[in-house]
């Protein structure tokens, strides 16, 4: 059992306040990722819960007891740095076995935790290395392998891959979604890096500007976000905005008006909007799809194929929208388009930046 | 018939390295540097085995090893010997030790923390010669001295520093002088400590004392190495502090060999001995410098 409770948990340096009350609960043996634009206060959250920051406000519950003013080895937690922050002097196997030496561990035991811990992370044959002598990989899973002998309640990893190179991140992602299973153990992860976050989670935190936007599960985020931050975040290519105003609105819809003269119909609650009120459409490339009788009438203005995709910037008159097609279409810079949106494909965003819910909803 | 086609030849295989000669380029560097250090270093083995006496003008000519001779067969070498380690060792240690303690120190974020550093730099900028006068007429001087005022406040008897133990006194002072010099480098060496490391071994659950030991002073054993190094060549030389306090006295009790021969060459006039001990300086230098770099060299590889 290892749950963490944050409950208007606040940071302020200097009276300047960088996290703003932040509630959440972290279930047992979760994989919560915490992801956000740099500087949105995730990793700074992180290190409270470590105890590397002291908490300005608010309360901190470790497997509900409040851990606030617990030092860092005592809170059974364990980190893996960005860093790697492994200790240069030491062997791998030294390193590993730091905390328990250090916790009087007799040297039977420990020796076996380590080679344990080694065995998980195939770094048998490294043990006597110090870590100058290892690959970035190799060096990331002895930071991970200090983690693992601890047997920590909780591991929190800061950016553990965003010192990798791209091969190597997506390697490492797949291990660590493997170790989450294998271990059974809660975990809190920090990125920037929304692949990480959609392909790890099991649910994740989006911050910004040291608020929680949303919580939710990858695909809940992705498919319904709560505003446009969250839905601008989650998702490559980005997801399209285009600005419009309401025309009508009533119990079958919302219709907006689109650049070119057309409109189309939403299945939005029209409960919060009038005609003529700014609103944002969104949608997403893939849910765009090549249809003569589309709404989005334009060119195509740059074109990227990735092979098994290809992706369509269009210049719909004034904005640019980009389609996910499939990788087939020999589509081509300066070819007229027109584009229709998916069924339950659109998400209107008020003036405000929330997102309306559906008819159905 | 079978053809054979030669595969293209690799740059490699074509004598790759740089076509430019550079020996014309670096030539007057290295001959400089040689005439520097070949000149002044020929002159004293030359003048070491001369009969040359400034006393004595009349006697001259080739001497044979007799200046050797003489040298080693008076204990004031030896002693001199003793004093140089003894100096060296020391104040190595105690500079070591103490400016680790306020590197570590002087890295805590405290008030007045730049005062602070300033005033434990200060005594690095101190003429050796002015600070030797301080530490012997205001804090050593067994009647005026404030040592002695602090003694005799607590009612305990007072040390007459460079009578009876002048050796210590004068450790004392190098000691203080050098001190500086260790914590600047060390402090500069923790500063660049990485902090994650630091936090790292917090979560593991390192103390105060546990950090020192496991991550601090290892980290920090590289730059002990170059301090240890650097302090060794000017502390072997150390003149000025010995001169203005003890005269390397009382008897020969603070000479050390750069004092002998000071009192070989410049007091009694004799060339020649002076040289022989010059000679043995180097050989001394030598003989330290190599185990120095030796380890220095296997730190900085390890």
């Amino acid at each position: 059992m290892a749950t963490v409770q944050l409950k208007s948990v606040e940071k302020a340096y200097a009276g300047h306040k960088v996290i703003h009350g932040v509630d959440l609960e972290i279930r047992d043996r979760e994989f919560m990722v915490f992801v956000g634009p740099s500087g949105c206060g995730k990793s700074t959250l992180l290190r409270m819960i470590a105890g590397l920051e002291e908490i300005t406000g608010g309360d901190l519950l470790i497997d509900g007891t409040r851990a606030n003013d617990v030092s860092p080895d005592r809170r059974g937690l364990a980190m893996v740095f960005q860093s790697y922050a492994l200790y240069p002097h030491m062997t791998v196997a030294d390193n590993m076995g730091f905390a328990l030496k250090l916790a009087k561990v007799p040297e039977a035991e420990r020796n076996a935790k380590v080679a344990a811990a080694a065995k998980i992370l195939k770094l048998e044959d490294y043990l006597d290395r110090k870590p100058k002598a290892l690959s970035g990989g190799q060096r990331q899973r002895v930071a991970i392998g200090r983690a693992i002998v601890r047997a920590p309640k909780v591991f929190l990893f800061d950016e553990p891959l965003s010192n990798l190179d791209a091969a190597l991140r997506v390697q490492m992602r797949i291990e660590l979604a493997r170790l989450h299973k294998e271990l059974d153990a809660t975990m809190i992860y920090v990125t920037h890096d929304q692949v990480e976050a959609m392909t790890l989670a099991d649910r994740i935190v989006v911050l910004n500007a040291g608020k929680i936007e949303q919580v939710g599960r990858p695909l809940e985020l992705y498919e319904r976000p709560r505003n446009l931050f969250v839905a601008g975040f989650l998702g490559s290519p980005k997801m399209n905005f285009v600005e419009t105003a309401v025309q009508s609105a009533d119990a079958t819809g919302v219709t907006v008006g689109l650049p070119g003269g057309h409109s189309i119909k939403i299945a939005a609650k029209p409960a919060r909007v009038a005609k003529g009120d700014r609103v944002t459409l969104g949608v997403r490339a893939e849910h765009l799809v090549v249809d003569p009788a589309g709404a989005l009438v334009g060119r195509a203005d740059v074109v990227e194929h990735l092979g098994g995709e290809v992706l369509a910037y269009v210049d719909i008159g004034g904005s640019m929208v980009v389609a996910k097609l499939p990788g087939h279409d020999r589509i081509v810079v300066g070819d007229p388009v027109s584009l229709a949106i998916r069924d339950g494909g659109a998400i209107l965003f008020d003036a405000k930046g929330e997102a309306m819910p559906a008819l159905g909803a | 018939m079978t053809a054979t086609v030669p595969l293209p030849a690799t740059p490699a295989a074509k004598g790759g390295g740089r076509a430019v000669r550079t020996l014309p380029f670096i030539a007057p560097s290295v001959a400089v540097l040689l005439v520097w250090m070949i000149v002044p270093l020929a002159m004293t083995l030359w003048f070491s085995f001369q009969r040359y006496n400034l006393l004595n003008p009349f006697l001259t000519g080739f001497a044979g090893v007799e200046n050797y001779q003489y040298l080693f067969e008076d204990p004031a070498l030896w002693s001199a010997l003793a004093n140089t380690l003894l100096l060296v060792g020391w104040v190595l240690v105690s500079t070591v030790v103490l400016g680790t303690l306020f590197a570590v120190l002087f890295d805590q974020d405290f008030f007045g923390r730049g005062v602070a550093r300033l005033f434990v730099i200060a005594p690095f900028f101190v003429m050796p010669t002015v600070s030797a006068l301080i530490w012997k007429n205001l804090l050593m001087h067994p009647v005026n001295g404030f040592f002695a005022y602090v003694s005799r406040s607590l009612g305990l008897p007072v040390i007459d520093w460079f009578t009876n133990i002048p050796l210590t006194a004068i450790i004392v002072m190098v000691a203080w002088q050098w001190v500086p010099f260790a914590t600047l480098i060390l402090l500069t060496a923790i500063q660049s400590l990485d902090r994650d490391q630091m936090e790292a071994a917090r979560m593991d659950g390192a103390k105060s004392i546990a950090l020192f030991r496991y991550i601090i002073v290892p980290h920090l054993m590289r730059p002990i190495a170059i301090v240890v190094m650097i302090e060794t060549l000017f502390l072997l030389s150390i003149f000025a502090e010995i001169l203005v306090t003890t005269s390397g006295g009382p008897g020969v009790a603070t000479t050390n060999l750069t004092y002998l021969i000071y009192v070989r060459a410049l007091l009694e006039f004799d060339v020649g001995g002076a040289s022989a001990g010059g000679v043995v300086a180097i050989i001394l230098a030598n003989i330290i410098a190599f185990f120095l770099i030796r380890t220095i060299a296997r730190n900085l590889t390890a």
